[in-house]
């Protein structure tokens, strides 16, 4: 007889030992301190240096910020109030608030117009945006230029209306006819809609009313950051469309649309913006009869329009550029013409891999339309450069009026970004 | 060839446009606005109010003559032009008259083809030192550094001033007025130089503008005044007989206030030939008599439109100086409403 097993061992654990929470220097923010900003002694001692550089950014700024006075009539006033201490004067944005907005024309009691506008604009955004949305929703976007139009611009509302019953023509044309041919549906549309839009230009004056619904405002008095808005939205949505059929125009195996293509974006891309601006506002008023010729907002966004969309199209064709043959084999393969083959195989590819390119473009777009100011015409800059630092009462505040023009862009180019970002993670479908 | 053709195409422009302004009285009558040209924001010469309403000296020029052409101050329809795009917008007949703070010149006369009608303001480069400095005149700023704005007239004009004077300088070149500002309270440079009442304008925008002082020496002549197109002298004629009707208000003691009593009580001649009660002297411009008391009735005289947007009791505070009747030593100098 031996020992039985049960004297030999002195303990088993029948159990497993609970678990301990990590040590206090290897856990929670400890340690994601240690991991991320002490690492090595080279790490710690560049940490405490931002640490101070963000201190001294922030001892100077903050009491500035929180000093600041939001409600006096003048530069003169507000000094008073500071009495030496530091402080802004951010009542110049107050005072102004309007101004910045909606330039110093247009009228006050008028202002809800370009707000609905504003407002009606995220609806026609969402479903282009956010494709997982209805797509019934589309009809809003279709409608939204046009009423946005007669919004802003007001007088009659048969301008909008006829411009928008060409449209309705031409898709009918194309609609009837394009089962046919794409060609031939394109352009029997295209025609019909010019002839609907002259026919109806005649028509216009006679059905005017002496007093419209909403009061006419001319081009000459929309600015703030309204007109950024206005021109950054119009061009973005113009030149994309314009910048496809370029990139495809410089693709084609027909000579002639190849060449006009080439010439154009190379012409675009060669001359600076500034440059087609001041055509747009100067050269363009010699070749027309004084008190005629096209409306100076419609020239300015022409001239972006086309500027814009050579890039843009130099983008798409990058993205072209990366697919790989095959795809153009198989859709030959498949039996498809090149309107199907493109709208179905190339161009939802190519356009995935030129977002971030495209969204770079209209981001840079948005911001070139500051340099209207130049020109004469009152965006948020010309606002701030012109008629505000120019009064006695604001002549000298820099930091405040500037400050604000960032943040508002900022807004819009971070929120752009962000989109752009989602869309690429939403359209990811690869399995790298 | 192109190029032939080109300018072919603008020269046939240029004529049209020439040809379509030669009655421009009467396109503005018949429009019952005038389109008057003035800056984007000058302090003082031109700005829009918070209420989005017009302001300022050059302002004033545009009302007077609407209110003689049109007898309505209130018809005009500024149009914002900036330095490069001013002499086109005239040119091409965008606007009927510039009062834009424009300096008559030679070329801009001559070889742009326009007509100064007159000046309005008398102003000329003048300097701005720290009064720390303890500098009394400009001749004493042998070695120092000057804030100047690359590009202009100015540059020149202090190159010969320092070398007439046989005194050195160091230039820290500058683009534009605002970024003068900030320079020249950052310690950049001593001095800061541009025109005399953009000097005074400036410095009415400091935190403590007794801290500087403006030197006495002015070494340019910049006479700013309202221009028109070459050719259409009728037109040209209205403008500057309005401007001198506002100077002959002042020289002969006419206000806003007291017009209506002057014109009735016909005791001056002259007062009565350019209030209308006599003389006939609007009919002779195509004008109806009370033009030009319209004009001194809304606006006022010369010294009350200086007073009210670039005086000495504005945030600006320009001291009449040059600007002064004759009477009084100054260069304001009407020819006769005879």
């Amino acid at each position: 007889m031996s020992d039985t097993p049960a004297q030999s061992v002195a303990f088993v654990r029948e159990t497993a030992i609970p678990p301990s929470p990590a040590p206090a220097n290897a856990s929670g923010i400890v340690k994601w301190m240690r991991d991320n900003l002490f690492a090595t002694w080279p790490n710690a001692l560049l940490t405490i240096a931002s640490i101070y550089v963000i201190y001294l950014i922030l001892a100077g700024t903050m009491p500035w910020i929180f000093n600041g006075v939001w409600n006096t009539n003048s530069l003169a006033e507000c000094r008073e109030v500071l009495d030496g201490t530091v402080g802004a004067c951010f009542s110049v944005l107050t005072e102004r608030w309007n101004q910045l907005l909606f330039g110093f024309k247009y009228p006050v009691d008028q202002y809800w117009r370009p707000l609905t506008a504003f407002l009606l604009m995220f609806a026609a955004l969402a479903p282009v945006l956010f494709f997982d949305l209805p797509r019934k929703l589309l009809i809003i976007t279709a409608l939204f230029p046009f009423v946005a139009y007669w919004l802003i611009w007001g007088g009659t509302i048969w301008t909008p209306l006829f411009a928008l019953l060409g449209f309705v023509a031409g898709y009918l044309v194309y609609a009837r006819f394009v089962t046919q041919s794409f060609a031939v549906g394109f352009f029997g549309g295209v025609f019909a809609a010019v002839v609907v839009w002259i026919v109806t230009g005649y028509i216009t004056p006679m059905l005017a009313p002496e007093q419209p619904l909403l009061e006419a405002v001319p081009s000459r008095d929309l600015g703030g950051y309204m007109l950024n808005m206005m021109l950054g939205l119009t061009c973005v949505s113009l030149s994309l469309p314009l910048g496809i059929a370029l990139a495809l125009g410089r693709q084609s195996s027909m000579p002639l649309i190849k060449w006009i293509c080439v010439i154009f974006i190379e012409f675009i891309r060669g001359v600076p913006l500034i440059t087609l601006l001041f055509v747009a506002n100067v050269m363009l008023a010699y070749f027309f009869p004084p008190g005629s010729g096209v409306d100076l907002f419609l020239r300015v966004v022409i001239m972006i329009t086309m500027f814009s969309s050579a890039y843009i199209a130099e983008v798409i064709r990058g993205g072209l550029a990366a697919l790989p043959k095959g795809q153009y084999e198989a859709a030959d393969s498949l039996g498809l013409d090149y309107p199907q083959a493109m709208r179905l195989i190339i161009l939802p590819q190519a356009l995935k891999i030129s977002i971030p390119g495209i969204v770079n473009i209209a981001v840079g777009l948005f911001k070139d339309t500051t340099l209207v100011s130049v020109i004469s015409m009152f965006d948020i800059l010309g606002m701030i450069r012109g008629p505000i630092l120019a009064s006695t009462d604001w002549n000298g505040v820099y930091w405040e009026l500037l400050g604000f023009a960032c943040v508002v862009f900022f807004v819009v180019c971070y929120s752009i970004s962000q989109y752009s970002q989602w869309l690429e993670r939403r359209l990811a479908t690869d399995h790298r | 060839m192109k190029k032939s053709v080109f300018f072919g195409a603008m020269t046939a422009a240029g004529l049209a446009a020439g040809a379509a302004a030669a009655g421009t009285l009467d396109d503005v009558k018949e429009r019952g606005k005038l389109n008057c040209g003035v800056t984007t924001g000058l302090i003082g010469f031109a700005a829009p109010d918070a209420n989005g309403e017009w302001k300022g000296f050059d302002v004033s020029v545009c009302r007077a003559v609407a209110a003689a052409a049109l007898g309505d101050a209130t018809a005009v329809e500024f149009v914002p032009t900036t330095g490069k795009t001013r002499f086109t917008a005239l040119a091409s007949g965008e606007i009927d008259m510039l009062a834009r703070n424009t300096t008559w010149t030679f070329s801009r006369d001559v070889d742009l083809k326009f007509d100064f009608v007159g000046v309005n303001y008398y102003d000329g480069q003048g300097f701005m030192v720290p009064k720390e400095l303890g500098v009394s005149s400009a001749k004493e700023l042998d070695g120092a550094t000057v804030c100047i704005q690359t590009g202009t007239t100015t540059e020149l004009n202090l190159a010969d001033f320092f070398r007439s004077n046989n005194i050195s300088y160091e230039p820290v070149p500058i683009e534009t007025n605002a970024e003068a500002q900030q320079q020249y309270l950052a310690g950049a440079c001593d001095v800061y130089t541009t025109d005399a009442s953009g000097l005074a304008a400036t410095r009415a925008a400091f935190e403590n503008p007794g801290d500087h002082v403006l030197l006495p020496e002015i070494i340019s002549k910049e006479p700013l005044g309202p221009l028109v197109r070459h050719g259409d002298n009728d037109w040209g004629d209205v403008v500057r007989w309005t401007l001198n009707a506002l100077i002959t208000a002042e020289e002969l003691g006419v206000t806003s206030a007291n017009v209506g009593e002057m014109a009735s009580a016909g005791n001056n001649p002259e007062v009565s030939r350019l209030l209308g009660s006599e003389g006939g002297l609007g009919a002779m411009l195509g004008l109806d008599a009370d033009a030009f008391k319209r004009a001194i009735e809304t606006q006022g005289n010369y010294g009350e439109i200086f007073a009210k947007n670039i005086g000495e009791d504005t945030p600006i505070g320009l001291a009449r100086g040059l600007n002064a009747q004759w009477t009084e030593g100054g260069l304001l100098y009407s020819p006769p409403f005879r």
